[in-house]
This record gives structure tokens, sequence and C-alpha cells, in this order.
């Protein structure tokens, strides 16, 4: 299933270079360009972390680095924010399922 | 430790404009944005703006962003830090901004604040599940990385982001199961993009509200119902929308974290959309080194955070001692209250005069 829109009136996406992103240990193709979440969300991941004391899925909510919605374990550092970071090559990324330590 | 004349912060419509009116009068300018690119919201604005063509009307948002940053990035007074927040500010007029690697100190003799605003939430049940978002995040979504997160949506609220939201996803390829608005008419969206939409199928339901979204790890159903004259749900007039994404476009709320921080005073004016810095008319605020523009000082749109950005670019630079024509910042505060005439924006007038009347400073 791609979430990526293939044909639009107004604006161009030109294709970038394919990179490969490995999500909870699974490889994901990302395009150069994308960040964290826009690469999981066109891939069809929309759970980004738990919240920190009931455990519910949590999903990108403002996308522009406001709320807290998208913190994830990125690198092996926690508490960054997916909608935020740029992908890069062989970049691991992982769900932080708690308030998350410092490696 | 870099040191400046103005420092600007949030490089969006206002930002930009500020940066380039205070270095056209000669002023070091420092301008910086968290992000990697210049634009802020205008990025993902695929419509054609209303207002004055020296303003960018008949111009598509994201074109209008890349005309600015093209000038702020040929200006040789304007520097820029891209990728920093300013996380602080301290009162001898020094700054810290943080990127995710590193810091920078920033000495700055003005500061003009345009962080923009954030997107408010409503409740209902369950509206922390995944795929309801803010609508500012479906655009981001799918105008920046040509990305949709789902395929069907219903939309909360009837004002411009609202509708404007709609035929952005319609554009996008997206179906769009209805625009709901507690109110009993249309939001303060202009007439001509809600009748598009409408024309293209998309119903506008008023005097309705959700009451949840269910789903096991993402949204797959939504429930709405119309309200009542208090505003409670009607039993019995409820529907059930099989959606994915449930988009919030219930208005937006002024970030003013550095503001407080810098004693700025701010005041709570519901019609600007929350608490906002007290400010006068060419962007002053109630701290002498710092000024706003944008929807910062309170929720507008691009062409007045343009036009505000512009004089409190010149002001400051005036302030500072830079030879500045007074004409033109006559110019742009007329052209500020003629835009200002129409009647959606009655209420950002009356809140602007209840902030000015609230206060002594």
């Amino acid at each position: 299933m791609s979430r990526r829109i293939q044909e639009h009136p107004i604006l161009e996406f030109p294709r970038t270079k394919e990179i490969t992103i490995v999500f909870e240990g699974r490889e994901l193709v990302a395009h150069e360009g994308d960040t964290v979440a826009s690469a999981l969300i066109a891939n069809g991941i929309d759970v980004l972390r738990d919240s920190m004391s009931l455990h519910r899925p949590r999903g990108l909510f403002c996308a522009i680095g406001n709320c807290s919605s998208c913190l994830m374990v990125i690198n092996g550092v926690p508490n960054t924010r997916a909608c935020v970071t740029p992908v890069s090559q062989g970049m691991t990324v992982e769900r932080q399922r708690d308030k998350g330590m410092m490696p | 430790m870099i040191f400046t004349d103005v420092m600007v912060i949030g490089g969006g419509p206002a930002g930009m404009n500020a940066a380039l009116t205070a270095a056209e009068s000669g002023a070091q300018v420092l301008l910086v944005d968290k992000f990697q690119k210049l634009g802020g919201q205008l990025v993902k604005q695929t419509h054609k703006f209303f207002g004055w063509a020296d303003r960018g009307a008949g111009t598509r948002g994201f074109n209008l962003a890349k005309q600015l940053a093209a000038q702020v990035n040929a200006h040789p007074n304007i520097k820029t830090l891209l990728g920093y927040e300013v996380i602080g500010g301290y009162p001898d007029q020094t700054y810290l901004a943080a990127s995710w690697e590193d810091h920078v100190k920033i000495s700055a003799k003005k500061a003009v604040i345009c962080t923009g605003a954030a997107e408010r939430m409503i409740l209902f049940e369950n509206n922390d599940l995944p795929g309801v978002m803010g609508a500012g995040a479906v655009q981001t979504l799918m105008n920046e990385y040509g990305v949709l997160p789902g395929e069907s949506f219903l939309i909360v609220g009837s004002g411009n982001v609202g509708v404007i939201l709609a035929y952005q996803l319609l554009q996008a390829g997206a179906h769009v199961d209805a625009v709901i608005d507690v109110l009993p008419k249309l939001g303060g969206a202009y007439w001509v993009h809600a009748a598009k939409v409408q024309r293209l199928g998309v119903p506008l339901l008023l005097r309705r509200t959700v009451l949840g979204v269910y789903g096991t790890e993402h949204v797959e159903e939504a429930v709405t119902a119309e309200v009542g004259e208090n505003m409670e749900p009607v039993a019995g007039t409820e529907m059930h929308h099989k959606v994915d994404v449930v988009a919030l476009a219930v208005g937006l709320m002024p970030l003013t974290d550095l503001f407080q921080m810098l004693q700025v005073r701010t005041e709570y004016i519901p019609e600007l959309g929350g608490f906002v810095p007290w400010h006068d008319e060419l962007g002053h605020t109630t701290n002498p080194n710092v000024y706003v523009a944008g929807d910062a000082g309170g929720i507008e749109e691009a062409t007045t955070a343009s036009l505000g950005g512009s004089i409190a670019g010149l002001v400051a630079a005036k302030e500072l001692g830079f030879p500045v024509d007074e004409n033109r910042i006559q110019e742009y505060l007329r052209a500020l209250s003629s835009f200002r005439e129409s009647s959606l924006s009655k209420k950002v007038l009356e809140g602007i005069e209840r902030m000015r009347g609230d206060s002594n400073a």
C-alpha cells in the first residue's frame, strides 16, 4: 500500500533517491527529504509511540515540532521528534514505550 | 556568541518580512527558524492568496514562500540560522538557540518574535487515537511530503483552515466524508472556498460535534451528533462516519512561551486565540527590546502577518538608529487597516481593542 501522492494538479513531488531506514528491525523504503514521520506514515505505520502511563497508541498530531505525540527512539536517542527529524540511510527508528532513558 | 542588531525568530511570512525590512534599513539581521527550510506554514498552502498584489495576492502560498525566501537569502545583511530553536531569552538581551546536536548563544539588540501558533485540541472519546490530527499536520504531510495519511477524512471546523483543507484533500485525490462545525453557520471561511468544496460534493454539516472516534490502533470510525441550543449532543442524531483520519481545524493558539520568558506581559484574549503578548500597532510589546508580528500576537492570516512583520522590522531598525522612511511604516499601517475592513476581521479587531484597552502599558 502506498500513501504517496502520484498525481496532483498543482504540486509536484519529484521522486527523490530511495533510502532504507530500519523500523523495529524491519527495513523500510524512505525517500530523501522525508521526515521520519512522513516516511513511516507513507509505509502505513501510524502508531509512533505509547503514551507514558496508560500505554495507549499515539500517532502524529501537529507535524511541526510543537506537541510531543511523535517522540520516538531514533538512532538510539529517545524523545526525538519524528516529525522534524530528516531520514538518513540506515537510520534506526523504534517506537518509544516509556519516558525514554538517555543511552 | 553571534552578535546581531536584530534577531528575528520564525521564518514564516511575518518573520521573513521583518527580516527584510530591518535589513533594508541597514540593520544586521539574524533569522532563526527551527526548521531546515524557510517559509513557515506558507509552504503547505496550495491556494492563491487574496489581498494586495504586492503582498502576494493571486500567488499560491508555497510559491510566495519561495519568493520571500529567495529575497531573504539574497540579502547581504541577513544571516539565517536554520534547524535551531530559540529556547532561552535572558534580561541582558542574550538568547540560547539549540539544534539537536548543538547550541549557540546569540546577543541581539532587538528581537522580533514571530513564532506563530499551534493547533487546538478538543475533547471527545479516544481523541488521542492515531488518525486524529491537527489540520495543519495533514496539510504538511500531503503538501510538503506528498503523503496522504489516510483515505477518507472527516474535518472538524468550517473556518478557513478546515474548508481549505477539504479542497486540498480533494486535489490530492482523497475522499472527504464531511466538514462539520458546532456552530449554526459557516466558520470564518471565505465564501468562495466553501462554495467550491460543496460543489465538489463535500457535505458541510452545521450544529454537529464529534462524540468519539473508534478503532484498535487507528481511527476506523468517527461518531458525530447534532447539538442543541445548549451545545449538548442531541440523542438520536448520531451519524457514523467510516473515516481513517479526523482532522481538527478548531482553531489555533499563539505560541507565547518566549514572550513569557522575556517578561512580556501577556493577556488572555479569546478573539485572538488565547494568551497573547500585549502589543501596539507597531509591534512593541511591554519589553522595549522585544517586538511581535504574525500569529504569535493573535491569530489572523498570512497577509496581515506579512504586513505586521514589515512594520515590526522597520520599527526595530528605526529604534536602533537606522534611517527609516516613516511614510513606509504609515503605508503598511494603512494597508493593514484596510485589509481588516472585511467582516472576517471583526472579531480580531474587537480582540485587539480589548487587549489594548485592558492594558496600562
